[in-house]
């Protein structure tokens, strides 16, 4: 099987405090992969890593077969932080360009993906706006849109959808299948929230700097003999504990 | 194409923050204008009482803008009750002056201006002792000037070190607080999952920022000698050049600074540091009376080198070849603080 992400015995800390420890993960091309965690397991810590935007302290990664950290390999790779990095005195349009503008696109590429990704998000009429008037959501989704914007092989999403309201939740969840499905994109996201895990192809329990179980939901499901995911997290938790 | 994509990114975050505009291209003219009224403003009345004096050393300590007041006698104490700046008096055929001292300034100047009258009225007596002395003395005195002239006032001097220093203070200020911005709202972290190089950020900053620092530059260069009539013998185009070189230092040393300091405040922090220390080396108090472990922490500071050349072009008239040296130590500052810029990125991005 084709893997996008590989990686391997990655630990890392920060000053004494270990934030990961020894994980080992294979993400296969074409997947929704979940990373799904309390507060302060990990999650972005490792999302950052295999973006290269940070370095392990030990192990390695592999994204498409080439070691991260890798310049060229961004072009692959869209990101949203879990924080909104936006420039506040621009307009949504501005800000799209500018990231647009940084990677291999043409004028008129440029312009066919913004009009796509902004239209996704439902921000169109908004694009010029100042960032800065925007409420949360709506800066959340032009993070997305951002992280869209060079049409990537790889989405690494960071608790996209918080401050989202359910229906737009929906609409860019589907969008998130179809890319799946019909574009074969490999798509990772951290979540909380445990509906968002059931959607996944895969998901791993991150805790504590370790990956707890991993597994189709059904798997996890069947594997604890319970019916939904809320109580697959609690325990899972105490089985460690 | 990235760095060209950042450095429109960062014209227009500036364009559209108008306190910042206005802080880089109107504060330091209005500073530069408050510098120069107080320094040239106009000096006070020289009030000196005189005692016993010659008639003629009196017509002469008036030509010299002195308001001469005669007693009969006269004592430490009326000088205090009659507000006068000295008292000269002749003791035993020897003159004595008695200076107020309540601001050692007007002091000196009166002391300055007395010894002047005191010379020129001997030596019109040595000359000519029949002629007028009034007479004489325009003829006879003819002063010279090495740099500057008569007119000069403290201000001339100090001008050129304070068009410098407002350039570098003001780069210095809103570069680094510029980088920080983007530091503080995760955006650097965030170009950091983009394919952008850490060099072409720092480059995209130096151009970007350098383009409204040159900006300013011109506008106080030009300010400075057109409309507050700075001496300015040189050529202006040396002027801009050392600003600018001067302007990249702050530019790069801003930048730099601004990865230690984790808010404004703490960016504001390094002034008295970075900056103040600078002040003192700048050639407004004259480094050749310093200790030889303090003139040699001068010439760690950018300023030092700037002031100097820029006092060479705008009052002494040096050319472009006197100064190089000046030039050459502000690229090796520019190019270190630039060098140390890609590295200190390192934190966020190995590549
Ligand atoms: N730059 C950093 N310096 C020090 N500690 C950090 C840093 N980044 C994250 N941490 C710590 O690492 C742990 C994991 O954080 P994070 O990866 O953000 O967790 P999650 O995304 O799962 O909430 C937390 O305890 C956090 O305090
Ligand atoms: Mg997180």
């Amino acid at each position: 099987m084709n893997y996008s992400i590989a990686i391997n015995q990655v630990s890392k800390s920060f000053g004494k405090k270990v934030v990961l420890n020894q994980i080992d993960l294979i993400i296969e091309e074409g997947q929704i992969y979940g990373f799904i965690g309390p507060s302060g397991a990990g999650k972005t810590t490792l999302v950052k890593m295999i973006v290269g935007m940070d370095t392990p302290d030990a192990g390695t990664i592999h994204v498409l077969n080439e070691k991260m950290p890798n310049l060229e390999l961004l072009q692959e790779i869209g990101y949203m932080a879990q924080s909104d990095a936006l420039y506040s005195e621009l307009t949504g349009m501005e800000n799209l360009k500018f990231f647009a503008s940084l990677y291999k696109l043409n004028k008129v590429e440029i312009k066919e993906r913004i009009s796509y990704a902004a239209n996704l998000v439902h921000l169109t009429t908004e694009l010029n706006q100042r960032v800065k008037a925007y409420s949360g959501g709506m800066k959340r989704r032009l993070s997305l849109a951002i992280a869209l914007i060079q049409n990537p092989k790889i989405l690494i999403l960071d608790e996209p959808t918080v401050g989202i309201d359910p229906e737009l939740r929906l609409s860019i969840w589907n969008e998130l299948l179809r890319l799946k499905n019909e574009e074969g994109k490999t798509i990772i996201v951290t979540t909380h929230v445990m509906d968002e895990a059931e959607r996944c192809d895969f998901v791993a329990m991150v805790r504590d700097g370790v990956i707890l179980t991993r597994g189709t939901p059904e798997e996890l499901k069947a594997h604890y003999q319970v019916d939904n995911f809320d109580e697959v997290f609690l325990k899972a938790g105490r089985k460690d504990s | 194409m990235r760095t060209v994509a950042l450095i429109k990114r960062i014209c227009q975050e500036m364009l559209r923050d108008k306190r910042t505009l206005a802080l880089l291209f109107v504060a330091p003219l209005i500073i530069l204008t408050l510098m120069y009224f107080l320094f040239n403003g106009n000096t006070v009345d020289l009030k000196l009482g005189v005692v016993n004096v010659d008639n003629s050393l009196e017509k002469i300590l008036e030509e010299a803008n002195i308001n001469v007041i005669q007693y009969d006698t006269a004592d430490k104490e009326t000088i205090v009750v009659e507000d006068l700046d000295g008292l000269l008096e002749v003791k035993n055929e020897k003159l004595e002056l008695t200076l107020q001292n309540s601001d050692p300034s007007i002091a000196k100047a009166l002391q300055m201006k007395v010894n002047q009258s005191v010379s020129l009225h001997a030596q019109s007596k040595f000359l000519n002792p029949n002629t007028a002395p009034v007479a004489i003395q325009k003829k006879n005195i003819d002063t010279q000037y090495v740099y500057g002239n008569s007119e000069t006032a403290f201000f001339d001097v100090l001008s050129p070190v304070l068009v410098g220093f407002f350039v570098f203070f003001f780069v210095f200020l809103i570069s680094g607080i510029g980088l920080l911005k983007e530091r503080t709202t995760g955006t650097l972290e965030r170009l950091m999952s983009t394919p952008i190089r850490r060099g072409e950020i720092v480059t995209a900053y130096l151009v970007g920022f350098g383009i409204f620092a040159v900006i300013q530059t011109v506008i106080v260069v030009l300010y400075s000698i057109n409309v507050l009539d700075m001496v300015m013998v040189g050529s202006v185009w040396n002027v801009i050049l050392i600003n600018l070189l001067l302007a990249l230092v702050a530019l790069s040393l801003g930048t730099l600074l601004s990865s230690f300091a984790a808010s404004e405040f703490q960016m504001v922090q390094f002034i008295p540091i970075a900056v103040i220390p600078q002040v003192f080396f700048a050639g407004i108090f004259p480094l050749e009376g310093m200790a030889d472990w303090l003139q040699s922490i001068g010439k760690i500071m950018p300023i030092y080198y700037a002031a100097d050349a820029l006092k060479g072009v705008m009052y002494k008239g040096l050319h472009l070849t006197d100064i190089s040296g000046d030039l050459f130590a502000l690229v090796v500052f520019a190019t270190i603080f630039i060098i140390l810029n890609i590295f200190a990125l390192k934190k966020y991005r190995r590549l």
